[in-house]
């Protein structure tokens, strides 16, 4: 009893983080124990593991195909033969044809492709099971090299900076308009980022959908998201606190912000449809976006219609040239860069947490926007008038109707 | 009508040693007959990757052979134990065991198989017409299984019933003919399933004068569907995808080659066998000493079989495969090596 004592005065002197250290110690034990009765053996009866294998890229090479391989199974998978077109075929493994759970493998098969036909990869395990990957057209993947880049990128511009930049030369047009068609303007813009939340959203399924379940892309996006969201709220709400000298063009640069990061979605759309080779609707693609993205410009210009309404009242005149161009590239470059890493280096993880951040700020500028409408709406009666309401459908109806060129 | 096959064969032998020094496997045939600087330019679009006979086997690496050898499988007759019955007969008598075992189809791919005596195909039974037979079966498998014969037999003995459930036993017994080249099987319901997993082979009735002196190979075709989905992944004859693509048939140039052919081949309608740079003898189902035609290819229903004799004249390899391209290229592709 006694000699107990010295023990319990010296406990007390073990750092704070030797006593964290314990319920980890603990675990740990448990663990072995776990692994070392294996009460799980009474439910799996022996059974076959579960194999799962993710086809992440299949790129075209002169010489043959190089497949990209995740193993997103609980269990390690070992690639034991290959077929392109229901033949087996040769191949090599790099770094080995047996995967660790959410390890990767670099499949490499000779094979002399035939252009622009259909091409059917199976890759088959050791317990025979089959894993299907699928060249839509067979075309040489492009490599990055300087004339694919500027290609990419020239496709980048079209889709997404020039539209915008056209919308914005709208500007002084729409300075002429009266406060009450300025206001059914910023419902426009209303109802495009709207369909652009929801379009952004549909992506993030369907570009999840090619990410494999263990990565969990949907809440990841979620996650990006509300992040997003939080940071341009938080960051609003300081400037709220603060003097407030060009609301207009902030609100401006948050819409483009937003924007922008949807257009970089679209900018992967494009580019990943030209390295699939789907070139044939390349033209239709490239004018669709053009005229989808107009619109864009015009939700951008609209904020600063108001902020210089104020200003003109101050003898000012709108914002200068510089301004503009900066909101067209904040809107528009995103989808050059979408179009190179949907060309050269798709990743849908990747792709996915970028949509999430587009719908973060979408959400966002939403909130904001409909503040906006509704304190100057105050003024004079609602902001839900029939012109508003007329120019949200119309924001919506643009979208959607030009959004029928793009969706294939 | 028996076609006269010494005629024009020394021109083309001359052309066939050239071929085989010039290109592989299929190209080689193709450019037969053809002048001289056409070959060379069908050897020279034969891309890198597709050159060379080691090359041209679908299939990467090779079986452990010691569970299964399919070269060893060719040959082995099993005649059973061997004794004289009471009426005069002989009787010969085997034990089957179905148990249940993971075979290797193709290099690294394994298959939950079903087989009579740990094998698939299970083991290739031959007797003379006339012989009385007595199979003892043992079902040390999870399922009931049984064993059903082509040709004739009482139907009692026919292995329809009754089932031999786990752990039973079951003595099949009857004389055998008529003579010819018959498939067994199991015939349990659902019956795809249970021949698919790999319960069948072949049992081999002689003539009572035998038929003449040859090289004497079983060929069972057959294929696999390793993932369930109702569709062959896998052909071969033997079970091992190309394995005679790695491992040739060898046989001596100019004697006479029987084989002992079986359809099997579940979920496809039809399989075939198709010969190169030669033709053979066909009798249909083995059941008559007067063949069928003169022929290079076969094609059969599931459970159809035929006693084919060939003679491959010329030292080199000559390849033999299913006349269904896909089957061929999952699999069903050997090459005979025929030694000077």
């Amino acid at each position: 009893m006694y000699k107990e004592e010295p023990a319990r005065a010296a406990a007390p002197r073990l750092p704070a983080w030797t006593a964290g250290l314990i319920p980890l110690l603990v675990l740990g034990a448990l663990l072995l124990l776990f692994s070392a009765v294996n009460p799980l053996g009474m439910f799996s009866q022996d059974l076959p593991p579960i194999e799962a294998l993710t086809i992440e890229r299949i790129k075209v090479l002169d010489n043959g195909f190089e497949v990209s391989v995740l193993n997103s199974g609980p269990d390690p998978v070992t690639i034991a033969q290959v077929m392109v077109d229901d033949a087996y075929w040769q191949f090599s493994a790099q770094p080995g044809q047996r995967l660790a759970r959410l390890a990767r493998a670099t499949v490499f098969i000779p094979y002399q492709w035939i252009y622009a036909e259909p091409h059917n990869i199976i890759l088959v395990t050791d317990t025979g099971l089959t894993f299907a990957g699928e060249v839509a057209v067979a075309a040489p993947t492009p490599t990055p090299g300087l004339r694919e880049f500027a290609g990419y990128g020239l496709m980048g511009v079209y889709v997404g900076v020039i539209p915008v930049a056209v919308g914005l030369m709208w500007y002084p047009a729409m300075r002429r308009m009266g406060r009450k068609w300025l206001e059914a303007l910023l419902a426009l813009t209303l109802g495009l980022l709207v369909f652009l939340l929801i379009d952004t959203f549909l992506e993030v399924l369907e570009t999840g959908a090619a990410v494999p379940a263990a990565f969990q892309a949907v809440p990841l996006a979620v996650f990006a998201a509300l992040l997003t969201w939080l940071a341009i709220a938080a960051l609003s709400a300081r400037r709220r606190a603060g003097a407030e000298p060009a609301r207009g063009l902030y609100l401006a640069g948050l819409i483009a912000l937003s924007i922008g990061l949807h257009n970089f979605g679209e900018g992967l759309a494009v580019g990943a449809a030209l390295a699939l080779g789907e070139v044939a609707l390349g033209t239709f693609l490239v004018v669709g976006f053009i005229l989808h993205n107009l619109t864009e410009g015009v939700g951008i210009a609209a904020p600063l219609v108001k902020d210089a309404g104020q200003e003109t009242e101050e003898g000012r005149s709108g914002p200068p040239l510089a301004v503009f161009a900066g909101l067209a590239l904040l809107a528009g470059f995103p989808a050059v860069l979408g179009a190179w890493i949907g060309g050269f280096a798709f990743s849908p993880l990747l792709g996915v947490i970028f949509l999430g951040i587009g719908l973060g700020a979408i959400w966002q500028v939403i909130v904001e926007v409909a503040a906006l409408l509704r304190r100057s709406a105050s003024r004079e009666g609602g902001a839900l008038s029939w012109t508003n309401l007329g120019g949200f459908l119309l924001g919506l109806a643009i979208m959607y109707l030009t959004a029928l060129l793009v969706k294939f | 009508m028996e076609p006269e096959p010494d005629s024009g064969k020394k021109s083309l032998t001359r052309r066939d040693v050239l071929k085989l020094g010039l290109a592989a496997g299929a190209a080689a045939a193709a450019a037969a007959g053809r002048p001289l600087h056409n070959r060379v330019t069908a050897a020279q679009l034969v891309p890198p990757a597709h050159s060379g006979h080691g090359d041209f086997s679908g299939t990467v690496g090779d079986v452990d052979l010691s569970r299964f050898d399919p070269t060893e499988f060719l040959t082995a007759f099993d005649w059973g134990q061997e004794s004289a019955g009471p009426d005069g007969r002989t009787l010969r008598e085997w034990e089957v065991v179905a148990v249940d075992r993971e075979i290797e189809i193709a290099p690294g791919v394994f298959f939950p198989a079903w087989t009579y005596n740990g094998q698939v195909p299970g083991p290739t039974f031959r007797c003379v017409e006339g012989d009385r037979l007595r199979f003892r079966f043992f079902n040390r498998s999870s399922h009931p299984h049984t064993i059903h014969f082509h040709g004739f037999h009482p139907p009692s003995m026919d292995g329809v019933e009754p089932l031999v459930q786990p752990g039973e036993e079951f003595i099949y017994e009857f004389t055998a003919r008529p003579f010819g080249v018959h498939p067994y099987h199991c015939h349990v319901m659902s019956l795809k399933k249970h021949i698919h997993k790999g319960l069948y082979g072949t049992l081999i009735i002689d003539p009572p004068g035998g038929r003449p002196p040859a090289r004497e190979l079983v060929m069972v075709m057959n294929a696999f569907d390793p993932n369930f989905d109702g569709e062959n992944e896998v052909y071969a004859v033997n079970t091992v995808a190309f394995h005679y693509m790695k491992h040739p048939v060898q046989v001596r140039a100019g004697e006479l080659v029987r084989v002992y052919l079986v359809n099997i081949t579940e979920f496809d309608l039809v399989n075939s066998f198709h010969l190169h740079a030669g033709m053979f003898r066909l009798y249909r189902t083995g059941t008559s000493l007067d063949f069928f035609e003169w022929t290079d290819t076969v094609t059969m229903g599931q459970g159809e079989r035929a006693v084919l004799e060939f003679i491959l004249e010329e030292p080199g390899r000559y390849m033999f495969h299913a006349h269904q391209s896909e089957f061929a290229e999952l699999g069903w592709t050997g090459f005979f090596e025929a030694l000077a």
